[in-house]
């Protein structure tokens, strides 16, 4: 089997000892030689001292989903070596410290061990604890640099455009590197089977995180209010919101902010600022995790009822409580689209991948403008925060907001009257006004039943027809979300139903099906409340695979609840440990079915 | 219900302010509120304050969360927008709303079971975050709408209508205040228009958190023998001991200035409060003094009032995140999206 660049490696290190920059440094430079590269980051919820992996995977075709099949691992964490030695596939390498004696235990007949003394050649190297620290694990990209056949001259670049400033760095790196480099070139027979050579398969595409990508979305449909309170993994959304704005939302004469970033005392107050902003007439967001979106239901339901656009993104992580916040899922898609107490239902958005993010992140703007009500971004910790090789980002520049249906200062003027919740286009949406634009356009805001006129009301007539506008305006939103993405492969009565990040890996597992001679055909869901795609598509279908991560069926039971498909026609594929779906999971579940139906 | 329109009467006699508007303009809905609450008073006090200040009654929001004093939004300025929203959150709301749109005058109606428990976190850095808003407490003691159980800011000792005694150290919302940083801080009483409408017009004035504690006795539940909260107990153990007027941008100090007991502070749109110390030993800028003074009277079982804290350099929500000075709602979407070409550009970070 060819084996060039189509593989898998591991880097196990100790949390907060500088792994990240070699890590990044390796992928970064196979990507630079046009390879096709993913990077996921198996960290722990802690800053220094636990143990924490990298996984890169290389594939010549394109395939970014995780692989649990590793053929070389970097065991450099004496925490974790057992766990690590078991993980690398019969056939493969293990790469350790040999500056420490390898315990006799830790030997497997089949696999080949490959000795590198780091710590001992960065005593020797440089000065201090720290930077010996640093450096052993610069100088184990040196060494995977030189197994792997990367180009020294791509890392050298790398290098140079990281701390070109900072030549003492550059200099320590550079020395670091060639160390790890020369030594195996000396001591291995260098490359191994897998190895990368260059192709020119990346030069239109980008390295970025969905909440890099889902920020710059939020730049682009022109947010100006983001109201947060950090929680893992969706923190760095709104770090990068930060960071575009203090680049592109500086005025040049004053050098004052066009945008303003609130850290709330909790999540209630952040989607409560959202709400607030969003009353006032702003864009505004806030980015959160499971936990974050637990508190925020209280007012959910009160932009819901009330008609108050806002935009969350939920960064899911693995629940309940707590669960895992540095670990994968897809636990919230019941919790979102039906979040508060009450009859609600909540437009959900699904993005695939980091390009999906910044694209999604702006129709959300759109739909919770349009439709005045709260709108779900519901990414996960997968394509939040790993590196993901997508196209690059396209923007229109005859893109303009969709403020829906706001009546200005003008226009109040020249109504003879105007009723906030009044439905005068007869399509659901009543029109909204802002405060401190006209005397006219003054309405009372409540949570409390109101009617049509946006009085208090508790009579059952008034309060029946406005809680059933709401509803036939959700219904309606259906036809304007995301339609899905749908791919046939003709001649099959078997279909696979996904879901957000579910993507890669079950196009990867449907290929490799299709190999083996089981044809499926593919619909990934990209919005919420479904449109007729959604249910046309379960219709032509025998047995639709539901392939999800969470434990309880989440997407199945949306499908069934919301379309009315027979829950037997609807098999349920899942994995919620917490680590990146792969191919092999998907595979699993359909052939177990598939021989359970047999 | 609350949307009971007042009957529109034609009294061409009436009093107009600068801007051409009367009293009544300035009105909203017949408060459904018990005949006799202190809050319809201090509804009458935000009417009368709003009416003088000539502040056209549409640039104003008025938001509130849950509880008697928060449906009262609905029964002043009804050309303003309203916002009755969620019990104890109504601090997020201004802080988003202001953040939003800087140029619109923000009032916030909120009460002791929405201020001092279910919302003391919201409070409270709404306070830290010096959101340019007049916060209006209506206190009572009480929560009114479930029938008389005891408050966060009821008195130890202070007796229910039922006649047990609150075992429960009270929350006091000014010394709350002043420890977490408010720019201004007042206590009233809604029996005492005079002292009050002047703190809130000097309240609405301050670009700041303006915070404003009004002992407002709730007549059907804790306006009995043993209250601490009762109109009868808040006549006896008042003791104002700084007074405030407010003095118009254009109208300069001239008259009545008394070197040695008032202190005139300028607040940023150019009007002045004048604050007249009727306690020698007491400074109004001085957070610390305002907080043993308060202190100091509690023990004595006195309720001081007045404006009692106002600091002449507040920095606002604004003016600490450097936001620029067009609200961010009038910026137009040219000057927010980058653009394709600077997308196409900054890509290069990404490979």
């Amino acid at each position: 089997m060819n084996r060039v660049n189509d593989f898998a490696f591991k880097i196990a290190t100790a949390n907060g000892t500088g792994s990240a920059s070699a890590n990044s440094l390796i992928m970064q430079a196979i990507f630079r030689m046009g390879i096709p590269v993913t990077g996921k980051n198996v960290f722990p919820s802690n800053i220094q001292g636990l143990p924490t992996w990298y996984e890169i995977r290389v594939s010549k075709d394109g395939y970014t989903a995780r692989t649990s099949h590793f053929d070389l691992m970097l065991a450099l964490n004496a925490a974790t070596l057992q766990k690590d030695v078991d993980e690398v596939r019969s056939g493969g390498w293990l790469l350790y410290d040999s500056s420490w004696p390898l315990d006799a235990n830790l030997k497997r007949a089949d696999i080949t061990y490959i000795d590198v003394p780091l710590a001992d050649m960065c005593t020797a190297s440089f000065k201090g604890v720290r930077e010996r620290i640093l450096m052993k694990n610069i100088a184990y990209a040196g060494v995977l640099a030189a197994l792997l056949g990367i180009d020294t001259d791509v890392i050298r670049a790398l290098l140079k455009e990281k701390f070109g400033k900072k030549p003492a760095l550059m200099d320590s790196n550079q020395k670091a590197v060639d160390l790890g480099y020369d030594y195996a070139k000396t001591h291995f027979d260098c490359p191994l089977p897998i190895q990368v050579q260059p192709l020119d398969k990346t030069k239109d595409a980008i390295l970025i995180d969905g909440n890099t990508s889902a920020a710059l979305g939020c730049v682009y449909a022109g947010a100006t209010v983001g109201a947060w309170y950090p929680i893992t993994p969706s923190t760095s959304l709104m770090e990068a919101f930060r960071g575009f704005c203090q680049k592109y939302r500086r005025d040049d004469a004053t050098g004052k902010n066009k945008f303003a970033i609130l850290q709330a005392e909790d999540e209630l107050a952040a989607i409560g600022m959202v709400i607030g902003a969003s009353w006032a007439g702003a864009r505004a967001f806030t980015p959160t995790s499971g936990p974050g979106i637990s508190l925020m239901n209280e007012f959910v339901g009160l932009a819901y009822y009330a008609e108050i656009p806002a935009v969350l993104f939920d960064v899911q992580r693995a629940g309940p409580s707590t669960g895992m916040p540095t670990r994968t899922q897809q636990g919230d898609l019941m919790l979102c689209a039906y979040a508060s107490h009450g009859d609600t239902r909540h437009i959900c958005l699904y993005p695939s991948d980091p390009r999906e993010a910044f694209e999604l992140a702006v129709k959300a703007f759109d739909l919770a403008e349009r439709f005045q009500t709260p709108v779900f971004v519901l990414t996960d910790l997968d394509i939040g925060m790993n590196d993901w090789m997508v196209p690059k980002l396209e923007w229109d520049d005859t893109y303009r907001p969709d403020r829906g249906k706001v009546l200005n200062a003008e226009q109040l003027e020249a109504a003879k009257s105007f009723y906030r919740y009044l439905d005068v286009d007869g399509d659901g949406i009543a029109y909204r006004s802002l405060p401190g634009v006209h005397p006219k356009g003054a309405y009372f805001t409540r949570g409390s039943g109101h009617n049509k006129f946006a009085g208090y009301t508790e009579d059952e007539a008034e309060y029946t027809e406005v809680v059933d506008r709401l509803a036939r305006k959700t219904q309606l939103a259906a036809r304007s979300v995301p339609a899905p993405v749908v791919r046939q492969a003709g001649g099959t009565r078997l279909g696979l139903v996904t879901v957000g990040g579910c993507h890669a890996a079950c196009i990867e597992a449907l290929d490799l099906l299709e190999k083996e001679g089981i044809k499926v055909d593919y619909m990934r869901v990209r919005g919420f409340p479904f449109g007729d795609e959604v249910t046309a598509f379960l219709d032509a279908h025998e047995v639709n695979f539901v392939v999800e991560q969470n434990r309880d069926a989440q997407l199945r039971s949306l499908l069934t609840l919301e379309t009315g498909v027979p829950l037997e026609r609807l098999a349920s594929v899942r994995y919620y440990g917490g680590f990146p779906l792969s191919a092999q999971h998907v595979i699993d579940g359909i052939k177990a079915t598939l021989e359970k139906a047999a | 219900m609350t949307y009971i329109a007042k009957p529109k009467v034609h009294a061409p006699t009436l009093a107009k302010n600068e801007i051409g508007l009367t009293r009544r303009d300035y009105e909203g809905t017949i408060s459904t509120l018990c005949a006799g609450c202190g809050h319809d008073s201090i509804t009458a006090a935000i009417i009368q304050a709003f009416w003088e200040l000539s502040i056209p009654p549409y640039r104003v929001a008025k938001l509130s969360g849950i509880g008697c004093s928060s449906k009262t939004p609905a029964y002043f300025l009804k050309e303003a927008h309203g916002f009755n929203s969620v019990h104890g959150r109504m601090p997020a709301l201004v802080g988003g709303a202001n953040a939003a749109n800087s140029d619109v005058t923000y009032i916030g109606v909120s009460g002791d079971g929405d201020s001092l428990s279910i919302g003391f976190g919201q409070m409270s850095h709404a306070v830290r975050r010096n959101v340019n808003m007049l916060y209006v407490l209506e206190n009572n003691g009480v929560y009114g709408l479930t029938k008389g159980q005891f408050s966060a800011a009821a008195d130890r000792g202070s007796l229910s209508k039922k006649g047990e005694a609150n075992t429960m150290e009270p929350i006091d919302g000014c010394l709350l205040a002043l420890t977490l940083g408010a720019t201004f801080v007042a206590r009233s009483f809604s029996g005492d228009k005079a002292q009050l409408v002047p703190i809130l017009k000097a309240g609405i004035a301050h670009r700041g958190f303006a915070f404003v504690d009004v002992i407002s006795p709730c007549v059907t539940f804790n306006d009995h023998e043993g209250s601490t909260k009762s109109y009868a107990y808040t006549r006896e153990h008042n003791v104002e001991i700084v007074q405030a007027n407010f003095v118009a941008p254009a109208k300069a100090i001239t008259t009545e200035y008394e070197p040695g007991d008032a202190t005139n502070v300028m607040l940023h749109d150019g009007s002045w409060v004048r604050l007249r110390k009727l306690d020698d030993d007491y400074d109004p800028t001085d957070r610390d003094r305002a907080y043993a003074h308060i202190r100091e009277h509690q023990r004595k079982g006195e309720v001081v009032t007045g404006l009692l804290h106002i600091s002449p350099d507040s920095q606002d929500l604004h003016a600490q995140l450097g936001t620029i000075e067009t609200p961010l709602i009038e910026l137009p979407y040219e000057q927010l999206c980058p653009g394709n070409a600077e997308l196409q550009k900054m890509q290069s970070r990404f490979r």
